[in-house]
């Protein structure tokens, strides 16, 4: 595929793997964390890992939408399914995330609730318009990247006066969930998680640009290198981290050219201000509450907003116990740390949401890596 | 209609039964209720098309000789695709292909097919006899024949147009004797062509997905490549179709069934660019992505290459191609060294798979 395999060489790969084994100093180690989901879907899926000198570590960051969405949003989003016989629509892999009361989206959808997977916003518009005699709920999870998709379809069905759709608005935001990883005990205080620099997110920097992550780059002396979701991108801005961190440097440099410059898209970014206005704080799986973390809808488009249109509040829910999904997601802990990893918790029987989506440290781990962790006998 | 006198005029003929509407009729609970019409859709649409010295019986069952010394194989396969109709077949042919390639990967030469139809109160008549007609023809092409059937109707909205179940049967000849439980170490993996065509042609026809592309599903019977196989090589090890669940589910379930791991090349299994880059777009890995025409084949690496251009020589193997190994592995691990560099499992597909969002 043109655009698309030259990013997965291995020829290239290997090149870029010589010049990292040539340049890492074998004195100290490395810790970079990828924030985002796609990256590490893309380490775990090409093995990316073994390609890098084993000084340098990767932690996965808290970038995968379905894992950090608590169990109470996908509680309301069920409730709205269920309790008020709403159209649910909602991207495919929040249907698997565990939910209270050993439910979840599919199993809803199993009880009768009507769940309807989408691949955009526009889809669930599309749903509302062809049942106008139903309510139609989109559940509107993600960063950056899907939330300028959310905010055009709420002002497409403002301008169609489209009056049985409305959105379960959880898109929360990268730079707030970053800042509190690098506020966390562990990496302020402690330094029990030896970040050294970030990988940067794609998609979501196309539209919100490089600019934003100037003043923590600055503030807390940690690089970060944007990078697309291709394998290549990754080993590339490895490289690169290393260079800026032998250097003592601490900059937002842009790996990601073909697509991210340091506005952003524009547009994008005003539609989004049109339609959303920040939350005070708002609750992550395994963060907590996080403070401007997250959006909510404007006064002005409340009739589209579904948390006052059925008047349902949110109702934080404890995770299990065993689960250590948010020390994890901080980077604190490894999958394998975690004493349900594989045992209790598969991606057959999710107990954490790290297991959901396969953008999650444990999925990923497990799907793709965990040969690694077991000794396996050599071949005959 | 009785024939009776009818003074009024008109003439009634003895036996007559006005034909079908089959352009314009639908599927109503009478046809399902075991009466006239019943048999009536039976004699113009299934025996039409399967007609055969069986069905011709008019019995309630088929009576069968076995080839002599030969082990009997049977295997089913309910059908209940979504859309009926989707670019490269159809429900019809699907439901023949899907069992008569279960009953080849045993090693069998497929003999017989039975066929069940759920029917939905208000399905098409048209679109039946497309479905049965182009059973018939797959049915013809590979060589079986449909020998007893049953049709049951349910009411609008209990059922998804139609429902087809078939059961077949082979005969394994005599020194023949293929399980997903033989895999050894050392053995070979070979793939019969490029994985992902039937899934990405069905994916491009739902509703609220619907997108361009040329990909047509492979589905096609596979025992005639089967043969051809077997003839080179009959100490075959292992043969499976990876159909639901793709190349790496058949993979996982032979290596669970043999106490084996295995290593797969990322590189040299195909996969066409028009099927890698749907795939790409929707957030899927061609390898969990369905096959209807394609099979898996483990076998004893002296006999690989033998095996191998014998199914290069067959219109259905064309493509064939060595993927990989078998190996000793206490885990069972189906393992993968990626195009990149890299190594990783392929694991089992966890419940179904979903388009990611990013």
């Amino acid at each position: 595929m043109k655009y698309i395999d030259e990013f997965r060489d291995g020829d290239i790969a290997r090149r870029i793997a010589e010049r990292l084994q040539a340049e890492v100093d074998p004195s100290r180690q490395y810790g970079f964390m990828e924030f985002c989901g796609g990256h590490t879907h893309a380490i775990s899926r090409y093995g990316v890992n073994d390609l890098l000198p084993a000084n340098v570590r990767m932690i996965h960051g808290p970038g995968c939408p379905v894992c950090v969405l608590p169990i109470g949003r996908i509680d309301m989003a069920i409730r709205l399914a269920l309790d008020h016989g709403a159209i649910v629509c909602t991207y495919g892999d929040t249907l698997r995330v565990p939910a209270s009361g050993g439910l979840s989206l599919m199993r809803a959808k199993a009880r009768g609730g009507d769940i309807r997977m989408v691949y955009s916003a526009a889809d669930a518009l599309t749903v509302a318009r062809d049942n106008p005699q139903r309510e139609v709920v989109f559940f509107a999870i993600g960063f950056e990247t899907t939330t300028p998709p959310t905010a055009l379809a709420i002002l497409r069905a403002q301008r169609e006066g489209l009056n049985n759709f409305s959105v379960l608005c959880c898109h929360v935001l990268t730079p707030a969930a970053i800042t509190h990883i690098l506020e966390s005990p562990e990496v302020s205080r402690y330094g029990t998680v030896p970040l050294d620099g970030f990988v940067g997110p794609a998609h979501v920097s196309i539209v919100i640009g490089s600019a934003p992550y100037e003043p923590f780059a600055a503030a807390y002396r940690k690089p970060v290198v944007i990078a697309g979701f291709e394998p290549l991108d990754v080993m590339q801005a490895v490289l690169m981290l290393v260079r800026q961190v032998n250097e003592g440097r601490a900059e937002v440099e842009n790996e990601f050219t073909r697509a991210v410059d340091r506005q952003g898209n524009a547009g994008a970014q005003h539609k989004m201000a049109q339609v959303f206005a920040m939350r005070p704080a708002f609750e992550w799986r395994g963060l907590g509450e996080v403070p401007h973390s997250a959006l909510c809808m404007r006064p002005e488009f409340a009739q589209f907003d579904a948390e006052r249109r059925f008047d349902i509040g949110y109702s934080a829910v404890a995770d299990n116990k065993a689960c250590e999904c948010g020390a994890i997601l901080r980077g604190v802990k490894k999958p394998t740390d975690c004493r349900i990893f594989g045992t209790v918790c598969t991606p057959e029987n999710p107990v954490g949401s790290c297991m959901v989506s396969s953008e999650g440290a444990c999925a990923a781990h497990y799907a793709y890596g965990r040969f690694k962790d077991i000794p396996v006998r050599a071949s005959a | 209609m009785n024939a009776r006198d009818d003074s009024k005029g008109g003439t009634v003929r003895a036996g007559y039964v006005r034909p079908l509407d089959i352009r314009n009729g639908r599927i109503d609970m009478s046809h399902g209720a075991g009466g006239r019409a019943a048999a009536q859709l039976v004699d113009e649409i299934f025996l039409a098309a399967f007609d055969n010295p069986w069905l011709r019986q008019g019995d309630d069952g088929a009576a069968l000789v076995m080839p002599a010394g030969h082990t009997l194989v049977m295997a089913t396969d309910a059908h209940v695709i979504s859309p009926l109709f989707f670019p490269g077949g159809d429900i019809g042919c699907l439901s023949v292909h899907g069992t008569v390639n279960d009953v080849a990967m045993m090693g069998a030469v497929p003999l017989w097919l039975s066929a069940s139809f759920i029917l939905e109160e208000g399905f098409s008549l048209a679109d039946l006899q497309r479905i049965v007609q182009s059973m018939a023809a797959a049915a013809r092409e590979a060589g079986v024949a449909v020998v007893t059937g049953d049709t049951k109707v349910v009411e609008k909205g209990k059922g998804d147009g139609v429902f087809i179940s078939t059961t077949g049967v082979g005969a394994v000849p005599p020194g023949v004797r293929v399980s997903g439980a033989q895999a050894r170490p050392g053995d070979v993996i070979l793939l019969s062509g490029p994985v992902g065509d039937h899934g990405v042609a069905v994916l491009s026809q739902r509703e609220s997905l619907e997108f361009e592309t040329t990909i047509v599903s492979d589905t096609a019977a596979l025992n005639g490549l089967v043969a051809a196989m077997l003839e080179v090589c009959p100490g075959v090890r292992a043969l499976r179709d990876p159909t639901r669940g793709g190349l790496a589910t058949t993979l996982n379930e032979i290596a669970r069934q043999s106490g084996v791991g295995m290593l797969i090349d990322e590189a040299a299994i195909p996969v066409r660019p028009e099927v890698d880059a749907a795939c790409e777009l929707l957030g899927l890995d061609p390898l969990y992505v369905a096959n209807e025409g394609k099979l898996v084949a483990i076998v004893p690496a002296a006999a690989a290459d033998a095996v191998l251009a014998a199914m290069r020589a067959h219109p259905r193997g064309r493509e064939a191609v060595r993927i990989g190994v078998v190996q000793e592995d206490p885990h069972r691990f189906v393992q993968m060294a990626t195009r990149f560099g890299g190594r990783r499992v392929v694991d089992w597909l966890a419940g179904e798979q979903l388009p990611r969002i990013c």
